[in-house]
């Protein structure tokens, strides 16, 4: 069970030394509490009392990380656990849960590897590949074909521990996820987690079947486990995955793992995915690979995995739309992303050329970032210079949002050779402003 | 030793609304609409049973529309000239309700003769929402209002801006509104506290809290709803209505509906990639709370109204 701060502050040295860089022990303890700190940062705790506290401090869902052939770093690994809420709007949601397709032939491994979609200036792919195979042989030849195209990270399954032997055996010093234990054969799959130290699934219907062979697992030094609770019903799923984070975050350790879902097994591949992105999954296994399928979901899980105290902002910079020429108008916008969309989108679909400078406001919109004086003419002036759109266009002419028309006085101050010109306040009016008034 | 599912003990329910009324209650509906009632998050039926499932309404326009995706305007076919015939295929296509958008350029004549067209068309429940300019709106919406009295029309979009007119004339003749507030709980609690002080009884009230499709600001709206829920569950009276999103209208402005062209390889197919773009925007929002989701492609509704039915079984 997770302790109160008063309870952690027991366990302290109550010294108030400060070298852990808060007033009193009390303090340190309350924010130890809140997980916002760690334990390391006290140099006087007891081992004693540390131990105990390290139990109580650790993830209510524990990390898994999986390895592939091109080692730590980007793209070589996949993360899922660590999530500390129900609902992304309590604090944000951390680990992306990854995306892994099923192995179809070698020629749809070849296509997922290299697919690579740009969603707001992020290259956004998929994580890995899910394996499965019937004898140690044709795990092995499996394994040495997907890795001749690909490095990602793996999941390997069978029920059969000698095949994900087999498999294992062909990727030295990966950490694939094992798929995995049951009830029937959990002894021997626990062994072969043990010997490679790779992350396991335990499977079962229900939630006591989950946690019953987890607590077998680690009993024989097995701490790396993941939940697959063998449904991809919506509504079963739904309520399983809720409870399963619900038990996880009230600290019951033997349900402590991330969720393994097997999407591809759903009526409807597309419904279950977006199911196991927003509520609870931490790796998702598709069927095979479908482009537009996959865009959706990638999209989805940035959006979800958006860290609501910090809103996804566009990359400031000159933006083109629709192939825009010398004599094409300049629009200015701030590089909040919605509020960014919002004018592309307008612009875009009305099927007009334009110049769109993002301005640097931190991630605000038009109107908060002019209140909070992050979207001056100070900084569009700024960013009109350093795109040196001036060398795009044949006419220096620049249209402000309407919100911000007050800004135009100064702007011509900064801009002295340019025309400013104050648009409409909102996006929607922007073409019917293009077409009338910028001619 | 087995372990105890932790269920939420929440004090507050969303409020029951029925849409549409039959020859019996004042109207011609052959059939009516219920929305609402739930006690706990979205179909977590080890917690309460879901009384009512989410509704699926099809978008229909006054006059065709001159900017959809022509993947629209194919599947629908000769059936957008009038909306009466847009209705009776939306009905084949298993719409349980409709929304008829007016566009700018209705005369209150025309509006309300669209209106008539739907209601003569098909016995479903129906909402007509106005263009969206409060001005235009009110003159629109008051006209369809006191046409179709007594047949317990949801009548949009009632904002800031114009709830005064919409709520009176719903008042008047016996409809219901569609309170619409931009994406903030507590500018939609503030409209809700408006509209109930002007004595509109809160069963008469669905709100709108606006949402943007997959990839244009999902995540505001789905929060939003959620805290919406939850805050309804603990009890605030202000947040416990049904809500609806306008998942068509968002999915089918953006470019990966709209555009066929000209667009990376890897967006994948047109066609899929637009309908995946409404299903993966509107299970999403449902899974956050809406109770009617507005949708415009068939094959949406097909699927969605599926996965409706799995997520009600359990």
């Amino acid at each position: 069970m997770a302790l109160s701060g008063i309870q952690i502050y027991k366990l302290l040295p109550q010294t108030n030394c400060k070298e852990c860089g808060f007033p009193t022990c009390l303090a340190f303890a309350m924010k130890l509490a809140a997980k916002q700190v760690e334990l390391s940062a006290c140099p006087y705790v007891t081992e004693e009392n540390k131990a105990q506290l390290a139990e109580s401090s650790a993830p209510p869902i524990r990390l898994i990380t999986l390895t592939g052939g091109a080692g730590k770093g980007a793209g070589g690994e996949v993360k899922a656990g660590n999530e500390v809420v129900m609902y992304r709007h309590e604090k944000t949601f951390y680990n992306k849960p990854g995306l892994f397709i099923r192995v179809q032939s070698a020629e749809s491994v070849a296509a997922a590897e290299a697919y690579k979609v740009n969603y707001v200036g992020m290259d956004l792919t998929i994580d890995g590949f899910a394996l499965e195979a019937d004898s140690p042989t044709a795990m092995a030849e499996t394994v040495q074909a997907v890795r001749a195209v690909t490095k990602r990270p793996l999941i390997l399954i069978s029920q059969n521990p000698e095949v994900l032997q087999a498999g294992v055996s062909q990727l030295p010093g990966e950490k694939p996820l094992l798929c995995g234990a049951d009830a029937s054969n959990w002894e021997n799959m626990a062994a072969l987690a043990k010997t490679c130290g790779c992350p396991l699934t335990v499977r079962a219907e229900s939630i006591d079947g989950l946690a019953d062979l987890t607590e077998k697992i680690k009993a024989k030094g097995v701490e790396d486990l993941v939940l697959d609770p063998m449904t991809a019903h919506l509504g079963k799923s739904l309520a399983l995955y809720t409870q399963l984070r619900r038990l996880a975050l009230k600290n019951t350790r033997s349900v402590g793992y991330p969720i393994l879902s097997f999407a591809c097994n759903a009526t409807d591949e597309l419904a279950a995915a977006s199911q196991a992105i927003a509520k609870y999954a931490g790796f998702i296994v598709l069927s095979e690979f479908r482009p537009e399928l996959l865009y959706a979901l990638l999209v989805l899980r940035e959006n979800i995995y958006t860290d609501p105290q910090k809103p996804i902002q566009v990359q400031p910079g000159i933006y083109e739309i629709n192939a825009p020429k010398p004599e094409s108008p300049v629009l200015v916008t701030t590089n909040f992303s919605i509020t960014y969309f919002a004018v592309a989108n307008e612009v875009e679909g009305a099927g007009l050329p334009a110049w769109l400078v993002v301005c640097d406001a931190e991630g605000m919109s038009v109107l908060t970032a002019w209140a909070a004086g992050k979207f001056d003419a100070e900084r569009i002036a700024k960013a009109i210079r350093g795109f040196d759109v001036a060398s795009k266009v044949s006419k220096k002419r620049v249209v402000l949002p309407g919100h911000v028309a007050v800004l135009s006085g100064e702007l011509e101050a900064e801009l002295p050779d340019w025309e400013i010109r104050v648009g409409p306040r909102e996006a929607v009016d922007l073409p019917a402003f293009m077409k009338q008034a910028l001619n | 030793m087995p372990i105890e599912i932790p269920k939420e003990k929440w004090t507050g329910k969303v409020r029951v609304v029925t849409l549409g009324a039959t020859a019996a209650e004042g109207g011609t509906r052959t059939r009516v609409v219920t929305v609402g009632g739930q006690a706990c998050m979205p179909f977590l039926h080890f917690e309460h049973p879901t009384p009512h499932p989410p509704v699926l309404a099809i978008e229909i326009k006054s006059r065709p529309p001159t900017d959809w995706s022509p993947i629209l305007m194919e599947t629908w076919g000769e059936a957008i000239r009038n909306p009466a015939t847009w209705a009776a295929a939306a009905e084949a296509a298993g719409a349980e309700m409709f929304v008829l958008w007016l566009t700018l350029e209705d005369t209150p004549e025309e509006a309300t003769q669209a209106v008539r067209a739907v209601l003569g068309a098909s016995g479903l429940p129906l909402a007509v929402f106005g263009p969206g300019q409060a001005e235009k709106d009110n003159e629109l919406l008051v006209a369809v209002a006191e046409a179709a009295k007594g047949e317990r029309l949801l009548l949009g979009i009632c904002e800031d801006k114009n709830y005064r007119t919409i709520v009176a004339t719903a008042l008047a003749n016996g409809h219901l509104v569609s309170a619409r507030s931009p994406m903030d709980v507590n500018l939609a609690k503030q409209l809700n506290i408006l509209i109930t002080d002007m004595g509109l009884p809160a069963d008469r009230i669905i709100m709108d809290p606006t949402t943007g499709a997959l990839g244009y600001g999902i995540e505001y709206g789905y929060s939003v709803m959620e805290r919406l829920r939850l805050s309804a569950l603990q009890g605030d009276s202000m947040t416990q209505f049904p809500m609806l999103v306008t998942v068509g209208f968002e999915a089918w402005k953006t470019k990966e509906a709209k555009v066929g062209e000209g667009v990376p390889a890897s967006w994948g197919d047109w066609q899929q990639r637009a309908i995946d773009w409404e299903i993966g925007t509107a299970m999403t929002l449902i899974e956050a709370g809406a109770d009617i989701l507005v949708l415009r492609h068939p094959e949406s509704v097909k699927r969605v109204k599926a996965a409706i039915t799995e997520l009600m079984t359990a």
